[in-house]
């Protein structure tokens, strides 16, 4: 293994300060379960690891009337397990053990579930982020992309977004804190996530030398919410499509909604056309269905991934039906 | 003569009976040694340098700066510059080091300039006026042949039916033995016709046989009062073996060589390293507790155990341990053949089977490949068909557990069961109707068809596949039928009787799992009338009797026939030192339940250990041998059908398949042990969804690289899909009396046809190429609706 340097800094001013400014010298560790995969398969090769799992700060649940505050470090299983998080967030609880095996669970951190790198095979062999073979030549639009993007790839980018679990949260609204040498900053969770043109940059909107320090959700809204993921194994696999719904009801109909898919494009996606097609609409089939069918409207499948067009569909359709009857268990 | 004869049903104590496997507690307790466990003193780890290319020449190598690395041991150049390299992940440089990061950081120090050659990774069907009829072989040919693992038999085959371009040198002949040609090889290739003219022909990677015909296939089709035409296939599935192929090898002394490796076939390690070592085979010892699934990739020691011999010699003879890493392991240590096939297929109005037309394609990598035996298991009487095989760099392929059965079952059992949806006829009564053609096995199957039939519900679940929507979520029902040889081979075992009543048996077989160990005890302790933890068994070992590799379903018959052999010579030879003790001759003896007495008079006899006692000061040892025609009958047999059904749900809104229900009738002959047997057939189930529902080798046409090398999309079926699996074992009169036959392959034949038919059932058309994923369902229902 090639050797590298190790630091564990105890605080989020000295882990920022330990960050290089730009990508590819310093990753950060923390739950390590990407991570030390991508190491031993030499697809990253930091020169510097900076644990930051002795930082107190980043660590622990709260509730409170301004809603709920998860700190970078809270492991899948804490998520899974809060009995808060169950009680006002039932659908991020049920998208916490969807999205891993139990030992993944309790090891992976939130903050690392956002940043993870994509599952893209093109990627996973070593042919780069945006893939291309010695002589240029871009090898998912010629290759085998039967689980790459259909929406969002018109670019170099066509890897899918791989967070389960970053769906839901945008359907709870939630937003990201991040801390660099310039201070700290919020984001709405969706804008964390870009869709990079060049190798040198990444799948988000994280600085080299910044860390994620919490994720914070409003007050639960009075909203239907729900998640649905479509795999083909029931566990132990990665989804094929995935949709998370957030429903404002006044009487019977809707208000407002807030739809986001995941492993359909470079960044989760949020579909302001089927938002549209549901709103002021009763809950119904015809309407699930209409939304379902606006989703996608803009879809560009690849030359192998056309059924992801109908599992997108699918799983938008379900996920409002879900949200309908009550959403998650 | 001794009475060698398997006893009969009232005169077994525990063969046939269902009893618990011997090496469980060690299993799950964890105590069971794996080569991947053994760690030897001072040992060294081996890593390899794979080439990044499909297709590929070696223009120069350098290792100066992998050799200089502190910890490196030793450096060893496999392919040599000018070397063609036909599959990405080829070993090129094989290096030991102190430890893995250390081998791992040499590999990455070594450079080496490859030359790209164009490559061919897709097996899809071969474009118009792109094959080319076999003809005769280059000495390239022969080259590559060889280099591509392909088995020496085949390659004879091919010599002898198309001759050669040119007469091999016998300096040429030397460099083909040194590169694994067997003397059957150099002999076909002196004999050889020689074709001279046919040397300028190009290359194609579509290799086409000549046409099979039997009957008059076109006048039969043109009378088939229906005609049902499809497309099928399977794709190139890997052995994804849980513990991968690996070596550790040592030299105790420079003439002497101990190898742990993970393999089939023990016996058959030391003849295979022989020669690459120049040691003879006797100075190799080899030793395995226990292998983490073979399936049929591993009964070769590969050119990565030939290296840890090779490497350990240059580091003074310490261990050098290889196991292959899990993306080498599905890239280059085992692939199962794809095959595809266009197939048309006529009958009579009354479901009689008349024509069979098919124009198959598939590779088996480098070495092309042949055509599975179709029609499977109905001998149509009428039949035309043409085979091309694709020669492309995929990596080589090798035997998969019942070599091209599931393969031709797939095209068989999904035409025929369109043809009977064309009929609007039950499979049952359609396969049932034309069980005649099956022959020698038709009342096997028909009695097999109706017991899976109601283990299955069959009639309440079976619907036309008109008359099968309602809502997204829909079922189907499937069959499929098989059948294989598992005759036992050839298996030597020594059995010792020691004064003091204890008993040991060994042979140098190996248990892949299957419960080896468990029905080579029951055998010698039915025989013997003694408990089976009384007997001391050792295999997996060349210090013990040699035993064939366990491939083709062959261990069972070969070794429970030696173990009779022996067990019964041995029981004998103490019946005569008992006898006089006893006051009676040897022939009126018998040994149950641990004592030696008298047949029908309780109160002479004794102890086992009183009787052993007699043997003197020395204990007897006797060798068991399979086959053996001086020690009749013949203990074993060859010839198996099995009848397997599925059932399905489908959800048609994502394409997504789970197997609900399974049900596999099964003979072999003679069980030794019901419990082990019926594991065989439930693992084959597993292994069988596994397949059909999720397993293929995913090949970059680009880069030419595997793209799944892993288990995150290399997918293999867990828990939840697995249903409920239901097996019953053809056992008693019919079936008892033809002596053992081998269990691995047959019950791994079906699945995948019967859950494409199951699934065909539900959704009202063919997924024509398995694995069922979504968007084959989800295109195959499109077409439905666009149809």
């Amino acid at each position: 293994m090639r050797p590298f340097e190790y630091v564990s800094p105890t605080t989020k001013a000295q882990a920022v300060s330990l960050l290089g400014a730009s990508w590819g010298g310093t990753e950060i560790l923390a739950g390590g379960t990407d991570l030390l995969a991508l190491m031993k398969d030499d697809i990253v090769s930091p020169k510097r690891l900076v644990n930051i799992k002795n930082i107190r700060d980043l660590r622990g649940i709260s509730s409170s009337p301004q809603g709920l505050r998860m700190g970078a470090l809270t492991t899948l299983a804490d998520l899974a397990d809060d009995a808060g998080i169950k009680k006002n967030y039932p659908a991020l609880a049920e998208a916490a053990i969807e999205a891993a095996s139990p030992q993944i669970r309790n090891m992976a951190t939130l903050a690392g579930n956002l940043c993870q790198r994509p599952r893209c095979w093109y990627f996973r062999n070593g042919f780069g982020l945006l893939p291309k073979d010695e002589t240029g030549n871009e090898l998912v639009a010629d290759g085998d992309n039967r689980y790459h993007a259909i929406l969002g790839n018109e670019g170099p980018a066509k890897f899918v977004s791989p967070s389960t679990i970053v769906p839901v949260l945008i359907a709870y609204e939630a937003k990201i804190r991040l801390e660099g040498p310039k201070g700290k900053r919020e984001l709405p969770l969706e804008k964390f996530f870009v869709i990079p043109k060049s190798e040198n940059e990444r799948e988000h909107d994280l600085g080299p030398n910044e860390i994620v320090t919490e994720v914070v959700v409003p007050p639960v809204p009075n909203a239907k919410i729900a998640h649905y993921e479509i795999r083909q194994k029931d566990v132990f696999d990665w989804p094929l499509a995935v949709a998370a719904v957030a429903l404002k009801m006044q009487g019977s109909n809707v208000e407002s909604a807030r739809i986001v898919m995941g492993y359909v494009a470079p960044v989760p996606w949020m579909s302001p056309e089927a938002e549209q097609a549901l709103t002021a609409q009763p809950l119904d089939q015809e309407t699930a269905q209409k939304a379902a069918e606006a989703a996608v409207k803009d879809a560009k499948p690849l030359s192998h991934n056309e059924y992801k067009v109908q599992l997108a569909r699918v799983a938008v359709k379900r996920a409002i039906l879900k949200a309908a009857s009550g959403g998650a268990a | 003569m001794p009475d060698y004869a398997w006893p009969d049903q009232e005169h077994r104590t525990l063969i046939g009976k269902r009893i618990t496997r011997v090496d469980s507690p060690v299993k799950v307790s964890g105590q069971a040694k794996y080569t991947y466990d053994v760690h030897r003193p001072g040992m060294l780890y081996g890593k390899v340098l794979r080439c990044p290319y499909a297709h590929a020449k070696v223009v120069s190598i350098d290792t100066s700066a992998a050799e200089r690395m502190p910890g490196v041991k030793a450096v060893e150049i496999v392919q040599k510059p000018n070397a063609n390299i036909h599959w990405a992940g080829d070993d090129v440089v094989a290096v030991a080091a102190v430890d893995e990061p250390t081998a791992e950081d040499a590999i990455r120090a070594i450079q080496v300039e490859y030359q790209k050659l164009p490559h061919l990774v897709s097996d899809a069907e071969p474009p118009q006026g792109a094959t080319q009829e076999e003809g005769p072989l280059s000495m390239n040919d022969i080259d590559d042949l060889l280099d591509n693992q392909v088995p020496n038999r085949q390659i004879v085959e091919k010599i002898q039916q198309y001759g050669v371009t040119e007469k091999p040198t016998e300096d040429k002949l030397k460099s083909f033995k040194s590169s694994g040609a067997n003397d059957a090889v150099l002999n076909a290739l002196r004999e050889a016709t020689v074709h001279p003219e046919a040397a300028s022909r190009p290359k194609s990677n579509y290799e086409k046989a000549a046409a099979q015909t039997v009957g008059d296939p076109d006048k039969a089709m043109a009378e088939a009062e229906v005609v049902s035409e499809g497309l099928y296939g399977v794709p190139v599935i890997t052995h994804c073996c849980l513990e991968s192929h690996g070596t550790i090898s040592e030299w105790p002394d420079a003439d002497h060589l101990l190898t742990h490796i993970s393999t089939q076939n023990v016996s058959g390690i030391p003849g295979q390293m022989a020669e690459p070592l120049a040691i003879p085979a006797s100075n190799i010892h080899v030793h395995q507790d226990h292998v983490g699934g073979g399936f049929g990739s591993k009964f070769s020691p590969d050119r990565w155990g030939i290296f840890t011999a090779q490497i350990s010699k240059k580091a003074q003879g310490k261990p050098v341990r290889i196991m292959l890493e899990r993306d080498a392991e599905l890239e280059v240590a085992g692939a199962r053949p794809s095959a595809y096939a266009r197939v048309k297929v006529g009958a009579k109005r009354d479901g009689t089977l008349v024509a069979w037309q098919s124009e198959s394609w598939g590779t088996g990598g480098p070495g092309g490949g042949g055509m599975p035996p179709i029609p499977y298991v109905f001998t149509i009487p009428h039949q035309r068909k043409e085979h091309t095989a694709i020669r492309n760099n995929i990596g080589p392929a090798r035997a998969w557990r019942a070599p091209n059965h599931p393969q031709a079952a797939v095209l068989t059992m999904c035409a025929l069961d369109d043809l009977a949806a064309k009929l609007n006829m039950d499979p049952v009564e359609f396969f049932g109707k034309n069980l005649d053609i099956t022959k020698p096995r038709q009342d096997i199957y028909r009695e097999e068809l109706g017991i899976a039939a109601n283990l299955m519900g069959w009639n309440e679940k079976w619907h036309p596949r008109a008359q099968n929507r309602s809502g997204n979520i829909t079922r189907g029902v499937g069959l499929s039928l098989h059948t294989w040889g598992g005759r036992g081979h050839n298996s030597d075992c020594d059995l010792t009787l020691h004064p003091d009543g204890s008993v040991d048996l060994k042979l140098g077989s190996q248990d892949l799992g299957t419960g080896t160990r468990t029905c080579i005890l029951i055998v010698a302790a039915d025989t013997l009338g003694v408990p089976m933890d009384a007997i001391q068994l050792e295999i997996g070992d060349t210090t013990y009797p040699p035993s064939g590799g366990s491939g083709g379903s062959t261990t069972i018959g070969g070794v429970s026939s030696s173990t009779r052999r022996a067990a019964v010579d041995a029981r004998d030879l103490l019946f005569a030192k008992v006898a006089p003790t006893l006051d009676a001759q040897p022939d009126q003896l018998e040994c149950v339940n641990g004592r030696v007495g008298v047949k029908g008079d309780s109160h002479r006899s004794l102890s086992w250990k009183e009787a052993c006692a007699k043997l003197g000061a020395m204990p007897i040892t006797v060798r068991g041998t399979n086959p053996d025609r001086t020690k009749p009958p013949d203990l074993t047999n060859s010839g198996v059908g099995g009848v397997q059904m599925a059932e399905v749900e489908v959800d048609t809104d994502t394409g997504i398949v789970k197997v609900e229900k399974m049900v596999a009738v099964q003979d072999c002959g003679l069980v030794i042990d019901l419990k082990t047997a019926e594991s065989q057939c439930y693992g084959a189930l597993i292994m069988g969804i596994s397949y059909s529902l999720f397993e293929e080798k995913v090949m970059d046409p680009t880069t030419g690289r595997m793209l799944n090398a892993n288990l995150e999309f290399y997918r293999l079926a867990g828990f939840n899909d697995i249903p409920e699996l239901v097996v019953h074992m053809m056992t008693g009169k019919g079936y008892d009396e033809r002596g053992v036959i081998g269990l691995g392959e047959p019950p791994v034949v079906s699945p995948g046809a019967a859950i494409s038919n199951a699934v065909a059932n539900a959704i009202g058309v063919r997924v024509p190429f398995l694995p069922l994923t979504p968007d084959r369902v989800l295109a195959a229902l499109g077409q439905k609706a666009g149809a």
